[in-house]
């Protein structure tokens, strides 16, 4: 569904991303994995739109994207979300996911009930009328995620939902997200928490310093002796087999 | 146009009952003065639909009221076209003129100070233009010849000018209430709240501003016509000068920005506070524009949302529902 | 024609100085504070009446009463700041564009209000005195301005770059936080600020008012020209201010000969809509623009 091929950005000196390729089957759930400043942030602006590669090409669903305008790319089927939670805070929460689904619903009244609809099943039901500065983080991250599925994309980039969420509150989340998939969505997944990550995805890549450095299951990659080196650091892959196991 | 709370009904009614007033009142003044505060709160109406819903504030929205005023002026006294074809020709040219300005300022990615700034300069550089042409009239500026009747749209009966001004005023609140409600209005509040998150889902902000600068523009040239044919003489300053800019933003922001209510509760507010120094210190020219500045400043300091989100603390309807009036 | 261009552009260039000392106050305080200041023109008329009065009155020569004038708002530009700008705005960027917008409208207007629109001018016979350079013949009034002008930019920079408060200013300019973290007072460093990019316009006030007049209004015209000298030299670029307003005294001068006087400030609000809309980070700004 998504194919992304030799994309590469420099800023200034430093190459954020460099020669990255990668494919997102339909219905899949894929992760895209790396420490902090690996790039993974910026693949995804790149793909969605927001940013220029310097190289590189993006496809989508069988057409070239590459230098698309975000909005078109999401009139298209693909939706980014923000790690940074990008709420509209002056308004309610159901008026937020209705800018979403206003993109497919140009009626106020069905995009109102649509709202409704998505936000109830990301459990925001009880907040739906109140400010969005209202939510605490966990509610910000599920209104990202509403606000996108609202919108009636089919290929979700989510950008570490989890960060920053309680163990409880990730439990909540990861079964949303499988619940979207099984709904028919596809997901390219950026993560931190691994034990998420692993349970979640079928696939997953490991970006260093720009570069892909291994592809495959979770398991082939905790038993990547460059993954380790590289990402998880010493004594990780430890504590990642006792959260497999868990 | 929903009100949240008794606060707010109270304000609407004041409003209302002051604009009922103006009837019985039967002093000429009042009524003259209450004509000019509606063609200023139409400039102001103009303004909230950017600067308001947009969160795209201007500082040269003469900009726009002054090429309504020519292209109307023009229209009539060069190529004698009927009055109300300078109308359509005002609208047309404000909502041409705003979506150039637009037009340009965003494809360069201009915001905030930036945008106020060149929204600024090109007023000013209409205004140069406009006193240095002899098409336009130069510093004599331009004179309809007069033709009272409804035929050339010139009214000379006060009252009925004032009924007219108020069904246009409530026109346009009306139109405003509907686009704040519609999918238009959502996606502009969106891009005045997180620009980059309404491009993510699915919004051609470009698109959607320039279109809002069109409807400012047509808006904003149709108080610069109103103005044309009330006074039947226009001139550079009086329709490109920043004094038209300075109050088409002052009255919304002391309202309440993006709110259908502010624009028309500010202007009135103001004009009545100018109207009370001309009264009590004649021959002063200017001292209103001082009050409006005091206002202004105490208005950005203790009432962020305005007139109308203060209001909305009286007595709300329900305690959810918000941002709506 | 041509024998007229060589004059245009110095008159310009002497008029650019005054355009670029009043521009130097405005971009050191978008520089250091990020804010974008109208007082700035409100406060160069007021100067100017100012200047005025003290003549009037007192018979002082504007150029004697800079050792006045300068203090006298260098204290005023400090207590807005402190007193009204910052504590009324709550640090938002919208607010503190109105607020400054508000303050410059009750200044013009209350000196409409006090000293009517009347223009007014002294009678410095000296100024008009002529000087010849290249075969212009320029007042002298305009050359003074101009070199005095030129002069002040080095003294600034110098205060930047070797007293212990230049510094501050300069570390809150990069990094307000941080600032604040070492111990800088920052609210009163922003002040300080404020009240030399004043004392930069009291100072143009004087150098100007001999060749030059005052009315209510000329504080808008004045604020716009500033405003596209900072743009156009990059905005918060000391230098690239200098440059910028030395450019525009040649673009105005040229285009008032070339269109007639009435048009000569055209070229400068079209340079300001080019530069906004194609680089507004300026000639030599690093970046700007949202
Ligand atoms: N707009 C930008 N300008 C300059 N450098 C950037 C920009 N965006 C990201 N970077 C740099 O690129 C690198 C990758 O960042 P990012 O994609 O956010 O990493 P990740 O999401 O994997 O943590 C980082 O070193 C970051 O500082
Ligand atoms: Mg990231």
């Amino acid at each position: 569904m998504l194919e992304v091929r030799h994309l590469s950005k420099t800023f200034g000196g430093l190459k954020a991303v460099s020669d990255v390729s990668l494919d997102v089957p339909e219905g899949s759930i894929v992760g895209l994995l790396g420490p902090n400043g690996a790039g993974k942030t910026t693949c995804f602006t790149i793909i969605a739109g927001f940013t220029k590669a310097d190289t590189g090409h993006v496809h989508f669903a069988g057409q070239d994207i590459t230098g698309f305008s975000p909005h078109h790319i999401c009139r298209l089927g693909m939706i980014r979300t923000f790690q940074i939670v990008q709420p509209f805070v002056g308004l309610t929460v159901q008026e937020n996911i209705a800018v979403g689904a206003y993109l497919h619903h140009p009626q106020r009244r069905e995009a109102m009930a649509v709202a409704r609809d998505v936000g109830k099943r990301l459990g925001l039901g009880g907040m739906l009328d109140r400010p969005a500065s209202a939510l605490t983080i966990a509610g910000r991250k599920r209104l990202e995620l509403a606000r996108a599925l609202a919108t009636g994309a089919r290929l979700l980039l989510l950008d570490e939902v989890m960060a920053g969420l309680i163990p409880s509150e990730i439990n909540e989340i990861v079964a949303i997200i499988r619940q979207i998939q099984s709904e028919g969505h596809t997901i390219l997944l950026i993560e931190h928490v691994m034990q998420a990550v692993m349970s979640l995805v079928e696939t997953a890549y490991v970006l260093n310093q720009g570069r892909l450095i291994a592809h495959g299951t979770p398991q082939q990659l905790v038993a990547d002796p460059e993954v380790i080196e590289a990402y998880l650091g010493h004594g990780a892959a430890a504590r990642l087999q006792e959260g497999h196991h868990a | 146009m929903k009100f949240q709370s008794w606060g707010q009904c109270a304000l609407a009614f004041f409003a209302i009952a002051y604009l009922a007033g103006v009837y019985f009142a039967s002093s000429p003044i009042w009524m003259g003065f209450s004509i000019n505060a509606l063609i200023v709160t139409l400039a102001a109406l103009s303004w909230n639909i950017t600067g308001g819903l947009g969160g795209l504030s201007s500082f040269g929205h003469a900009a726009l009221y002054g090429t309504g005023a020519y292209a109307s002026a023009i229209l009539q006294v060069k190529y004698g076209v009927n009055a109300w074809f300078g109308l359509g020709g005002g609208i047309a040219a404000g909502a041409a003129m705003g979506a150039f300005i637009g037009g340009l300022a965003f494809r360069y990615g201009l915001k905030g100070s930036y945008f106020a700034l060149v929204t600024l300069a090109f007023a000013e550089v209409l205004r140069i233009c406009a006193s240095s042409f002899e098409w336009t009239g130069g510093g004599s500026g331009l004179q309809l010849k007069l033709m009272p009747g409804l035929a050339q749209l010139q009214i000379i009966e006060r009252p009925w000018i004032y009924t007219g001004l108020l069904a246009v005023v409530g026109l346009v609140m009306f139109l405003t209430g509907l686009i704040k409600h519609s999918r238009f209005g959502a996606y502009l509040i969106a891009i005045r709240e997180n620009e980059d998150a309404a491009e993510a889902l699915g919004i051609n902000t470009y698109k959607i501003k320039v279109q809002a600068m069109a409807i400012s523009g047509a808006f904003g040239g149709l108080a610069g016509v109103l103005y044309l044919q009330l006074w039947l003489f226009i001139d550079s300053t009086v329709v490109y000068g920043s004094a038209v800019s300075v109050e088409a933003l002052i009255g919304p922001i002391i309202g309440g920005a993006g709110t259908v209510w502010g624009p028309l509760l500010g202007t009135l507010g103001l004009h009545l506070l100018g109207e009370g120094t001309k009264s009590l210190l004649p021959n002063s020219p200017g001292l209103n524009f001082v009050f409006y500045a005091i206002v202004l400043i105490c208005a950005l300091r203790f009432l962020p949302q305005g007139f109308v989100g203060f209001a909305a603390r009286f007595g709300a309807f329900n305690k959810k529902e918000r941002d709506d009036a | 024609m041509s024998i007229l261009i060589v004059p245009a552009i110095l008159s310009g260039m002497m008029m650019g100085a005054v355009y670029a000392l009043v521009a130097l106050g405005l971009t050191l305080i978008y520089g250091v504070l990020h804010i974008i200041n109208f007082t700035h023109g409100s406060l160069l008329m007021l100067a100017l009446y100012v200047v005025y009065f003290l003549n009037l009155h007192l018979g002082l020569d504007p150029y004697l009463a800079i050792p006045i004038v300068l203090p006298l708002f260098f204290t005023l530009g400090y207590c807005l700041q402190r007193g009204l700008i910052a504590p009324m705005s709550g640090g938002s960027e919208q607010n503190v564009l109105l607020i400054t917008l508000a303050v410059s409208l009750m200044i013009d207007n209350l000196a409409l209000y006090f000293w009517t629109s009347n223009t007014r001018s002294a009678d410095i016979a000296y100024a008009y005195d002529t000087v010849e350079i290249l075969g212009a013949l320029l007042p002298l009034g305009r050359v003074i301005a101009f070199a005095a002008a030129l002069a002040v930019s080095p003294v600034i920079w110098a205060f930047m770059a070797f007293t212990r408060t230049g510094a501050a200013i300069r570390a809150v300019a990069i990094e307000k936080r941080g600032a604040e973290l070492v111990g800088i007072d920052v609210n009163h460093t922003y002040a300080i600020c404020f009240g030399i990019g004043t004392a930069c316009v009291a100072l143009a006030a004087c150098l100007l008012f001999p060749t030059f007049y005052v009315t209510p209004q000329v504080g808008y015209t004045f604020v716009l020209v500033a405003f596209t000298t900072v743009v156009l030299g990059g905005m918060g670029s000391l230098p690239g201010a200098l440059i910028a307003g030395l450019l525009l005294g040649i673009i105005e001068s040229l285009c008032g000969l070339f269109l007639g006087e009435s048009l000569g400030q055209i070229g400068i609000f079209l340079a300001f809509i080019l530069i906004l809309l194609f680089k507004p980070s300026g000639l030599f700004g690093k970046r700007a623009g949202s």
